[in-house]
């Protein structure tokens, strides 16, 4: 279980995040939904131990990551598979040594079954025949894939995923969409998705936290996410059906006087 | 508030990073595993890929050197044997190590800071650190390593290759015969030279290498973010390998 209770950060005196307090419990897929700015990518970093809290605690199975030494930090990390917004591919290695590159140095496996598992891995993500291609050459859907596969050839206990649908078109990213979901039915994983896509909230997700202006405006169950009273987050899920055709007069702004 | 900072608070923060950096560095040290490949490939892109620009630029040192110092000290009260008195000396205590480092802080030094500034930026430093590897023993430590080992080599092969050139310009162009440049050279050997060539090219060695790690693993903003930590990296790198040429003179000399 990943816990947050009373964080605060600030950059430059400017706070960031403000008393932010969550659980996210085993196996399920919790999503942090928020506007671009918001702090929902800060607080992801809090929770992989990437950033420190100005104060608060982040608890991974009850054990607070801050107040570990780095080299415990790095223990508790080799649970996490994150996929970064980019996919963070190694650009100096091919698709196959990224996903072989965990393996090989974390894991006393023989090449032979190095090969095997990046097989698989490459496999779950359904792109069997890029081992060979340089991240160069593939494609922003296939990177994240790739990232997908290296995230997961450590069979994480938790797996982070920073706005996995950012720039991919809609075909691409429901595909996203459904390996994160068949992941985490196959491999029992907890899933703590970072997004502003409410259609893949609604699509993977089990609960969603809203963070507004750094501070967790609303949390529930996807279910209750439409019996939400509150404007701001109703205004946000609002925006997202205008964009895929909803109703139009729920977003209009008054026309201009002239 | 901000003339003080940028002149006062901002140096001291930077040197604060840099010492912080390179004390976690020197902390992973024994972690022996987490860079054992990445030091020997290092050690061949800034050693062994370094070789011929070095070489290239040692010749025409030496060479140039050679030609000017026959022609300013063309007299009959000087023998020819001087220019090699000169000449490979020079080579030793100063331009061996001073052109190598140059040359390195562009061809390596600035590398150093492009592809560690583009990993920062493409978060790839971040997937380092999120998979429970310790990013600077795996990116820093071999390159400051593989600098501090491979600038030596470096610098033996420049004065080797200085000094041959200068002897070659002297014979070929009939200032000096090979003979003579040699015994000239050989006179006034101080066997302290070379060791004083070597301590300067191992200090130019990690000066590079560690400012540059320092800039490129400190990137932000984007792809304007690595330009400016690449041009920072060379420019910072050279105006130390000076200061540090100065002061190595000074305290060894």
């Amino acid at each position: 279980m990943i816990e947050a209770k009373n964080l605060f950060k600030s950059f430059n005196d400017r706070p960031v995040l403000e008393d932010v307090n969550m659980q996210i419990e085993e196996g399920e897929t919790f999503a942090i939904i928020g506007r671009s700015g918001s702090g929902k990518s800060v607080l992801m970093k809090h929770l992989i131990g990437l950033l420190k809290p100005d104060s608060g605690e982040i608890l991974i199975d009850g054990v607070d990551i801050n107040k570990l030494d780095y080299r415990a930090l790095r223990t508790v990390r080799r649970q996490f598979g994150v996929l970064f917004q980019g996919g963070a591919l190694f650009d100096s290695m091919t698709s196959f040594e990224n996903v072989a590159f965990p393996l090989a140095t974390f894991t006393d496996k023989k090449p032979a079954e190095i090969a095997r598992v990046v097989h698989e891995c490459l496999e779950m993500v359904e792109l069997e025949d890029v081992g060979n291609k340089m991240p160069s050459e593939l494609s922003g859907g296939m990177k994240k894939r790739v990232a997908l596969a290296r995230a997961i050839a450590l069979r994480p206990k938790y797996i982070f995923y920073d706005e996995p649908n950012t720039g991919l078109d809609p075909e691409t990213s429901n595909t996203i969409d459904a390996l994160i979901s068949g992941l985490s039915d196959r491999l029992n994983v907890t899933s703590i998705v970072v997004t502003h896509d409410m259609h893949s909230v609604l699509s993977i997700a089990d609960r969603a936290a809203f963070i507004h202006q750094g501070t967790i405006r609303w949390i529930g169950t996807v279910e209750e996410l439409h019996a939400s009273t509150d404007d701001v987050l109703l205004d946000f899920v609002k925006a997202h059906e205008y964009q895929i055709g909803g109703p139009r007069t729920s977003v209009a702004t008054n026309p201009p006087s002239y | 508030m901000s003339v003080v900072s940028l002149y006062m608070l901002d140096p001291i923060r930077a040197l604060g990073r840099y010492t912080l950096l390179l004390t976690h560095a020197f902390e992973s040290l024994n972690e022996f595993h987490t860079y054992r490949k990445n030091l020997f490939d290092q050690m061949v892109k800034i050693g062994i890929d370094s070789l011929p620009i070095t070489a290239l630029a040692a010749a025409f040192s030496g060479a140039v050197t050679t030609v000017q110092t026959a022609y300013q000290l063309v007299s009959p009260l000087f023998p020819k044997s001087i220019i090699g008195s000169i000449v490979a000396p020079s080579m030793i205590l100063e331009l061996g190590a001073v052109v190598t480092g140059f040359i390195l802080t562009g061809r390596v030094g600035a590398r150093i800071a492009a592809e560690l500034g583009t990993m920062r930026v493409t978060e790839q430093i971040d997937a380092l650190e999120a998979m429970g590897l310790n990013s600077i023993g795996y990116l820093i430590i071999p390159r400051v390593l593989a600098g501090v080992l491979m600038f030596p080599v470096l610098y033996i092969a420049a004065v080797l290759v200085g000094v041959g050139g200068g002897i070659a310009v002297a014979h070929l162009g009939g200032w000096v015969p090979a003979g003579e440049f040699v015994s000239g050279a050989r006179e006034f050997f101080n066997p302290f030279d070379p060791v004083f060539g070597i301590i300067k090219s191992l200090v130019f060695g990690f000066v590079i290498t560690s400012i540059s790690c320092y800039k490129g693993y400190y990137t932000s903003g984007g792809a304007e973010g690595v330009g400016r930590s690449t041009t920072e990296a060379a420019v910072t790198s050279c105006v130390y390998i000076l200061l540090a040429d100065l002061v190595l003179a000074m305290t060894l000399l």
